[in-house]
């Protein structure tokens, strides 16, 4: 038990995708305009990765060499679609915002990282832990960024306004912001956190 | 990571592991496909119920202006027409900028609304939720007042720091009060 305890552990400091892998950073830097958005689409990346990880792991004892990137694609582009379906059903004004990066997330480094480098070597239960730690560390890392992204770019966090009108910093909502605040939460980041 | 490959196990493997996941999609597809279209349905009612006075019915139409068809919503109560919700799409900054335009028979814009947008977040996305810019479409008249952004001697408010996106939202309210004009001179309107 610790030790599944310690694999979400793992993802969420010690390997956390964001701010130590430095793993999909083509979302990180274009959904995380607002808190919303970064924990959104951390959210769909933690259902890919969580399922994706757990199938991998099942069916990686019987997959031949040269054809395991080709099958880990399939399944992980099944969930991928699988979860477009759910969330234009369900959840059409985001599946609206985060637009291509849903269908994105099948080629999301992370997703094939955990499949090759830890769900093809260890059981179901524990590639699922593996997959909810790292996509937990993705969540966390992209509700952050949103947030600190929010606050200074549009003087709101989580879609409520503190400062009356729309005179936020527009730097930070647009790319040079993203790149300014995601380095120096990475140095604050392993400061304070990694290190302990 | 233990199995040999050989031809025999490669295209068995692969094979049904596209089987599987073709057979689980087209069972999600067919359990989404409802919800899905409820949504958009439910979207795009939200959109004329936006844009238009009360009415109690639709009916789903389309006109041609030009090279360019417009679908449109002709909203009735009772037997007489309180306006149409026309789709208009014109290229903004970072897309394809559609809206719902409400123009009542007098041929007033009643309002807007953005039924897709790709424009910068923070700038010209602010078409959707900018008060001030939102507001001035509201009983927009178009036999009064000059429809282009103030910058090009017109009289709309465009969005700060936006001009493209104000500019091609104009457009798009423009090209919908022409199909407007077609619809209204009873113009080759197809069901």
């Amino acid at each position: 038990m610790s030790n599944k305890l310690k694999l979400i552990g793992d993802g969420l400091v010690k390997n956390n995708p964001t701010f130590v892998l430095l793993l999909g950073m083509c979302p990180t830097l274009a959904t995380t305009t607002s808190a919303i958005n970064g924990l959104s689409m951390g959210l769909a990346t933690l259902f890919v990765l969580v399922l994706s990880n757990m199938a991998i792991s099942a069916i990686a004892p019987v997959v031949p060499d040269k054809v395991h990137i080709p099958v880990y694609i399939v399944v992980i582009a099944t969930f991928v679609t699988l979860l477009q379906f759910l969330m234009q059903a369900y959840t059409p004004a985001m599946y609206e915002t985060l637009g291509l990066f849903i269908p994105l997330i099948v080629v999301n480094c992370i997703v094939l990282g955990r499949a090759e480098a830890f769900a093809n070597k260890h059981g179901v239960l524990e590639s699922a832990c593996d997959g909810l730690g790292v996509g937990l560390g993705f969540t966390c890392s992209l509700t952050v960024l949103g947030l600190v992204r929010e606050i200074l770019g549009s003087g709101s966090a989580f879609g409520f306004n503190f400062i009356g009108g729309n005179d936020g910093m527009l730097a930070f909502v647009m790319a040079p912001g993203a790149f300014l605040c995601l380095g120096y939460l990475m140095v604050l980041f392993n400061k304070f956190v990694k290190k302990n | 990571m233990a199995v040999k490959s050989n031809l025999t196990n490669m295209v068995l493997v692969l094979g049904t592991t596209c089987l599987v996941c073709s057979a689980l999609l087209g069972g999600a597809y067919a359990l989404t496909k409802d919800p899905i279209d409820k949504a958009a349905a439910e979207k795009t009612n939200r959109a004329i119920a936006q844009v238009l006075p009360a009415f109690s019915e639709t009916a789903y139409k389309s006109v041609s202006v030009g090279d360019k068809t417009y679908n449109y919503y002709e909203a009735t109560e009772g037997a007489s027409v309180v306006g149409y919700a026309i789709e208009s799409t014109t290229v903004g900054f970072g897309g394809n900028l559609t809206l719902m335009v409400g123009v009542t028979p007098d041929g007033v814009v009643c309002n807007t609304s953005v039924l897709s947008q790709s424009e910068t977040p923070g700038l010209g996305a602010k078409c959707n939720t900018d008060e001030k810019f939102m507001a001035q479409w509201k009983g927009f008249d178009p036999s009064s007042k000059i429809l282009s952004v103030k910058k090009d001697g017109g009289d709309v408010d465009a969005i700060t720091a936006s001009t493209i996106t104000s500019r091609a939202y104009t457009e798009a309210v423009k090209n919908a009060l022409e199909a407007f004009k077609t619809i209204n001179n009873g113009g080759q309107s197809n069901e």
